[in-house]
């Protein structure tokens, strides 16, 4: 069987992906499937803690679902936001929406 | 489970389904009536209000523990609902003012109210993530309520996208945390802690990203980076509702995580809590020297509060002094939700049609053109900066004290260095409105008002008498419960 601490490593390695997109890319779409990048690696490791730790009990389970219907929704909104940017500025990516001083 | 635990949830339900109804009832209210869905909004925040006092000084767990009812949860889901009730008093006429007036804000607000209420309660990290997007969702709409004004656009982007990035860390976190421990439970945390059942290396991650991800809500510096533009970019009276609801939202959890089921692993964060709460003080504070938009100038006000209420972290890490630092904080976070509710309501009396009217030095001549609302401002101004006999002062007293108790000294030092730095930038606003000459162009709306009064009467109020709030605070035992 393959160990856990595998499990752990690919989820680290997927989520720092994540962070990387959403910190190195311009488009806001590409920033948002980094985000969704992060959220996977949590269900990652969600199912493989509970798998190996405590596959008796629902709780690890339930929490990949709570994870992917919080996703979705924020994605929802995400992208009508996205899209009501994109139609006033035909554009999306992060740079050029930025008048107020960081 | 049982019909109980459904009473214990009362609160949470009334006001989630009631946003729910109300998004059908409103499609038949016309356009240019949408005061009545403010008005039955306020009407559902009365009963749960009604509703979570009828069970003041019940304790107990609901759903195997998922949700819990204690002092706590009652205390903050009162301060919670006042906030909701305030909040919609002065959206009102702003929104007509700003030609945005659609019902859909009322009912978005209540959502966001509704992951408030459920944070508050949660015992369960699953809750508290629920909880955390609950409360964050329809505040990312709501930011973008002025679309297509671009400042309102990019606001609302920054915010979704910075948000949704936290989200991703403290969901991480969460489930490093349930990998050491084996459970997501906030009581069994505290049993597989102490029984050392768990991985150090993980429940370090984690519990540090769970830090990075609430600190993300809360702005607290470094991850504050966001808070001044979406503050200023959003509607204003959603940036009033956002500083004063979502932070005290991302202090429930940090509280609840951190002190309560976490106590046995307070040797990992209270190092970082320390340097978080310094580091916050210091910045915020300077930062706010050199802002002239008034907007911005709360938002960083606003960092650096959270770092005088981080302060009560550290401080619990000593646990004889734990149950009076989480007092601490549920007092800073009324004083501070009472104190800014007023201020910003005053940034919203002065703000123009077209959103103009936000420069600080817009205020000159306030204190001859309305005497009243200079005053009440200048109450607001000395409450943050916490001077007597203002609630700001009792806050901040009460805070330093257990930080001192708690034998961090030289935290309580930099809290008081940097409350001194924020009387520059305070003051100045009182100054301008009293001793320059000017013609502002102020509204005078009768709700927007009241709210104004009210909020002056409580900064006031608590200053000199704070017995009664203390006594309700004395009663809240955040601790008991997992012992």
């Amino acid at each position: 069987m393959i160990p856990l601490s595998w499990y752990i490593l690919v989820s680290a390695a997927l989520f720092s992906i994540g962070i990387y997109g959403a910190l190195a890319r311009r488009n806001a779409l590409a920033i948002l499937m980094a985000i969704e990048l992060m959220l996977n690696a949590v269900n990652l490791n969600l199912v493989a803690f509970w798998r190996y730790l405590t596959p008796n009990v629902v709780a690890g389970k339930v929490f990949v679902l709570v994870v992917f219907a919080v996703a979705a929704s924020e994605v929802a909104v995400g992208l009508a936001l996205i899209i009501s940017i994109y139609r006033r500025r035909h554009t999306i990516a992060v740079e050029e929406i930025d008048m107020m001083k960081w | 489970m049982d019909w109980q635990d459904f009473l214990s949830v009362l609160p949470f339900i009334i006001v989630a389904g009631w946003a729910t109804i109300l998004l059908l009832v409103d499609l038949w209210i016309p356009a240019n009536r949408k005061g009545i869905t403010a008005g039955l909004a306020v009407l559902g925040l009365i009963a749960a209000i009604a509703a979570v006092i009828s069970r003041f000084g019940i304790e107990r767990e609901a759903f195997d523990g998922m949700i819990i009812v204690d002092g706590f949860s009652s205390f903050l889901q009162l301060l919670f609902l006042g906030v909701g009730v305030i909040a919609i008093a002065q959206a009102y006429d702003y929104l007509r003012r700003r030609d945005i007036e659609r019902g859909e804000y009322y009912i978005l607000l209540l959502y966001s109210l509704s992951g408030m209420l459920l944070m508050a309660s949660a015992g369960d990290l699953i809750v508290v993530f629920l909880a955390v997007e609950l409360l964050s969702i329809p505040l990312y709409v709501l930011a973008a309520f002025a679309i297509p004004k671009a400042d309102s656009e990019e606001s609302a982007l920054k915010y979704f996208l910075l948000g949704a990035f936290a989200s991703g860390f403290l969901v991480y976190g969460i489930a490093l945390v349930f990998g050491s421990t084996g459970t997501t439970a906030l009581s069994g945390m505290v049993a597989a802690i102490e029984s050392a059942e768990t991985t150090p290396i993980l429940l370090l991650v984690g519990s540090g990203m769970i830090l990075v991800g609430l600190g993300f809500k809360v702005a607290a510096v470094p991850f504050h980076m966001w808070t001044p533009d979406v503050y200023q970019g959003a509607p204003t009276s959603v940036t009033s509702f956002m500083a004063v609801g979502a932070k005290a939202g991302g202090f429930a959890a940090l509280l609840r995580i951190f002190i309560s089921a976490l106590p046995g692993a307070a040797v990992m964060w209270m190092p970082l809590t320390m340097w978080i709460a310094a580091l916050t003080m210091a910045w915020g504070n300077i930062a706010a020297i050199s802002q002239t938009n008034i907007k911005r100038m709360l938002a960083y006000s606003s960092i650096a509060h959270a770092g005088y209420i981080f302060m009560a972290l550290p401080a619990a890490a000593t646990p004889e002094v734990a149950p009076e630092a989480v007092r601490a904080a549920l007092f800073y976070l009324v004083t501070y939700a009472i104190t800014n509710l007023g201020a910003w309501g005053v940034v919203l009396a002065m703000e123009k049609a077209e959103g103009s009217g936000l420069e600080i030095e817009d205020y000159s001549g306030l204190g001859k053109k309305r005497p009243a609302l200079a005053l009440a401002m200048a109450l607001f101004m000395l409450s943050l900066t916490g001077i007597p006999p203002t609630v700001g002062f009792m806050g901040k007293f009460y805070l330093f004290q257990v930080v001192i108790d708690a034998n961090l000294i030289w935290l309580a030092l930099v809290g008081v260095v940097t409350s001194l730095i924020s009387a520059y930038y305070y003051l100045r606003v009182i100054v301008v409105m009293y001793m320059r000459d000017g013609e502002p162009e102020v509204r005078s709306e009768a709700l927007l008002n009241s709210t104004i009064f009210i909020t002056a009467f409580g900064t006031f109020f608590f200053g000199i008498l704070p017995g009664f709030l203390l006594k309700m605070i004395n009663q809240v035992s955040l601790l008991d419960l997992f012992r």
